[in-house]
């Protein structure tokens, strides 16, 4: 009797979490206006204050939206995928290899990015949810193995000429508006359809991790385990779906991510699964799991950019300042994290 | 009672081949040979060692002395395991970081230099003391805010390439004096390579501490149960944090051995993958990486096994961007033998051999 009232209590505790979760991606979104601001304040003579700016920081993130998604996902369960960057990596090598040297079509192309993700997911997943391994440890495996097989594929640079492919990376999509450049002919604002399939993904993992069995069965795992298990729900099988979708989704984001790219390399997305892990955590997700957003992944995500614009716009910062600024600030959001769930444990 | 004797004299032989099976350096020991001898089937001449211009010449040798960072790395990384349960993936940036601090000191900020600038020790003592506060970094988020430790690391992982880049202004910062390169080759007279000298020392070092204070046995009782060492009165925060710092200053050294050896500190290279390297090294000697107890000596094997699977690999024309592939196998394929559950379906499938082995002998003596 005494251990079902603990229960029901941390389950009411993870709901009032949730609730402070809205606060923190309230911050987050707060965040990035403020910044955006600023740097529209500093640099409004090159071009920060126009809408193309800002369309600019969703086209050269539509993958990394997608992939940081996908990563929310398994941080909700409580668990980590490290290994996104590297599988990007591979699906841009594989597709490109695919489509230049086998001179296969780009559906196939997609098919084989898709077939990429969804095998590191199963493989990731099976380790960790059933086989009861740290999630670290596995997908530190899987980084280095996406990486190392990305340099087997091939260690040359391949440009991907692939007419079908590269229409859909030109494919711009025109806004209804725009401004005018100095010359004074008027320049519509464009985007790529790359950012609405990540807008779309956004709002499908939003809508089933609000609405369905499923989505909430995520955090009833990540918050707590034992009581999940407790309430009958198949925890093994539900961290495994997370990995699984989330490699699905870094297939997804991997293929984005080339079509903007366009080209495969050895040493693309270095790093990559620093930047979704930060922009996920700035965007609210606890990494102990049980609270989490995509939205606030979103807007993480969109803080990473525009530090990114910032400090090229600047000029004078070389481009490591944006992985070490965005170290720091993944830093100081952990740390506020820590202080947060300690004050809260202590106040019980 | 004469009748059993034979039976309990092979009792006694199986119990000492179990012992040895059983015995904790067992499993490291029988990869260091596999590795060493699947070498000698395709080279012969592997365990040659000569004697060339007054210095040692081998594959042996070589695999001992690239193997040098490991071992040292090894050291640190097997301390933060046994403590915290996690590993410090940020050592190979560490290392970048120390090398570019000291060979940008002893250049005086230049990006090439043939005069020392500075003492090599006060240069090597501050980039290990730069390596150190890299480590005390890591230590206050793991110890203090209760991080996961990959998670924590992770950050210096990323971001410690950048710091390097930093350091030497984003160029190759060459040291070209012969009195820092010693350290990363031969010094004059001495046979041996000195990395293998210095990390021969460092073990010793450790093995002292490790004998002389209680360090040892407090890192394994907070790895074991952490909230348990607290309530006896150990501070578990300060040797977690401790641990972090000592694997820091560790990676240091290993960055000074590299830059030596290169005699430049190249950010992007030095330590590239050797985390994963002394992240296997730790498992392969056959420590839990969820923490608890550990053995050294399993680490320094470990790390020689990494070393040798290296060499072979690249006698088979693997090259160095391909390497992580094979080791993220290996790596998967330790983990999966370690994980509890598959260790209890292991046991469980030995259980009924025996027992039907048993009931077999049973069936033949009625």
């Amino acid at each position: 009797m005494n251990q079902m009232n603990k229960w029901v209590k941390t389950i009411a505790e993870k709901r009032k979490m949730i609730n402070d979760t809205t606060f923190l991606i309230l911050v987050t979104v707060t965040l990035f206006i403020v910044m955006y601001i600023a740097g529209m304040i500093i640099f409004h003579d090159q071009g920060f204050a126009k809408p193309q700016m800002f369309l600019n920081l969703l086209i050269s993130n539509a993958g990394l939206i997608v992939i940081a998604s996908g990563l929310t996902l398994v941080m909700i369960t409580g668990g980590i995928d490290i290994s996104v960057g590297s599988v990007t990596a591979l699906v841009c090598m594989a597709s490109a290899y695919s489509m230049e040297v086998m001179g296969t079509s780009a559906y196939t192309a997609i098919l084989i990015s898709l077939a990429i993700g969804l095998s590191f997911g199963i493989v990731q997943g099976y380790l960790v949810s059933y086989l009861n391994i740290q999630p670290f440890i596995v997908t530190l495996a899987g980084m280095f193995f996406g990486r190392g097989m990305t340099a087997i594929i091939s260690k040359e640079m391949l440009t991907i000429r692939n007419e079908t492919f590269r229409s859909w990376a030109e494919f711009k999509i025109y806004l209804p508006f725009g401004t005018v450049n100095k010359a004074g002919i008027y320049q519509p604002s464009y985007i790529y359809p790359t950012v609405i399939i990540a807008l779309i993904i956004v709002a499908l993992i939003v809508f089933m991790l609000k609405k369905t069995k499923f989505g909430r069965s995520l955090y009833a795992v990540g918050g707590n385990q034992q009581s999940a298990l407790m309430m009958g729900l198949n925890v093994k099988r539900s961290k495994m779906m997370a990995y699984v979708l989330s490699g699905l989704l870094a297939g997804i984001g991997g293929f984005l991510f080339c079509l903007n790219t366009g080209a495969g390399f050895v040493e693309q997305a270095r790093g990559l699964e620093m930047d979704a892990i930060s922009s996920s955590v700035i965007g609210g997700t606890l990494l102990s799991g049980g609270v989490g957003n995509p939205i606030g992944t979103l807007f993480g995500v969109l803080i990473k950019g525009t530090i990114g614009s910032l400090i090229t716009t600047q000029g004078t910062l070389s481009s490591w300042w944006v992985r070490i600024v965005l170290s720091a600030l993944l830093c100081f959001f952990i740390v506020l994290q820590s202080v947060i769930t300690s004050r809260k444990r202590q106040a019980e | 009672m004469k009748k059993d004797q034979p039976q309990s004299l092979s009792n006694s032989k199986d119990k000492l081949i179990t012992r040895i099976i059983h015995h904790h350096l067992f499993m490291p020991i029988a990869g260091l040979m596999v590795v060493l001898l699947s070498n000698l089937i395709t080279k012969p001449d592997f365990f040659m060692i000569s004697m060339n211009h007054g210095v040692l010449y081998g594959n042996l040798i070589d695999v001992f002395n690239r193997g040098s960072e490991l071992v040292i790395l090894a050291i640190g990384m097997t301390l933060v395991t046994a403590a915290s349960g996690g590993q410090d993936i940020s050592v190979g940036a560490v290392m970048a970081v120390s090398a570019a601090v000291c060979c940008s000191l002893l250049s005086g900020g230049a990006a090439s230099t043939n005069v020392l600038q500075m003492p090599i020790l006060v240069a090597a003592i501050a980039g290990i003391a730069v390596s150190g506060l890299c480590g005390a970094f890591n230590g206050i988020l793991v110890a203090k805010f209760k991080i996961q430790p990959m998670v924590a690391t992770l950050i210096l992982f990323t971001a410690g390439r950048g710091i390097a880049q930093l350091f030497t202004k984003g160029q190759n910062v060459y040291v070209r004096v012969d009195s820092f390169k010693i350290f990363g080759n031969f010094m004059p007279g001495i046979p041996v390579p000195t990395p293998i000298i210095i990390s021969v020392v460092t073990v010793i070092v450790m093995a002292i501490i490790l004998k002389t204070t209680t360090l040892g046995l407090y890192v394994q009782s907070v790895g074991i149960n952490s909230n348990a060492s607290r309530l006896v009165g150990l501070n578990a925060t300060r040797i977690k944090f401790i641990t972090y710092v000592i694997c820091g200053l560790l990676a240091g050294l290993a960055g000074f051995i590299s830059a030596s050896r290169i005699y430049s500190a190249d950010s992007n290279n030095i330590g590239l993958y050797l985390e994963m390297d002394a992240i296997l090294a730790v498992a392969l000697g056959g420590n839990l990486l969820s923490g608890g107890k550990f053995s050294f000596a399993g680490s320094i094997i470990g790390a020689f096994t990494i070393q040798g699977l290296t060499t072979t690999l690249y006698a088979m024309n693997v090259s160095a961007d391909q390497l992580p592939v094979y080791k993220a196998v290996v790596v998967v394929i330790i983990v999966v033998l370690q994980s509890p559950i598959v260790q209890k379906r292991l046991r469980r499938i030995q259980m009924r051999r025996k027992s039907v082995k048993v009931m077999e002998e049973g069936g033949a003596s009625a």
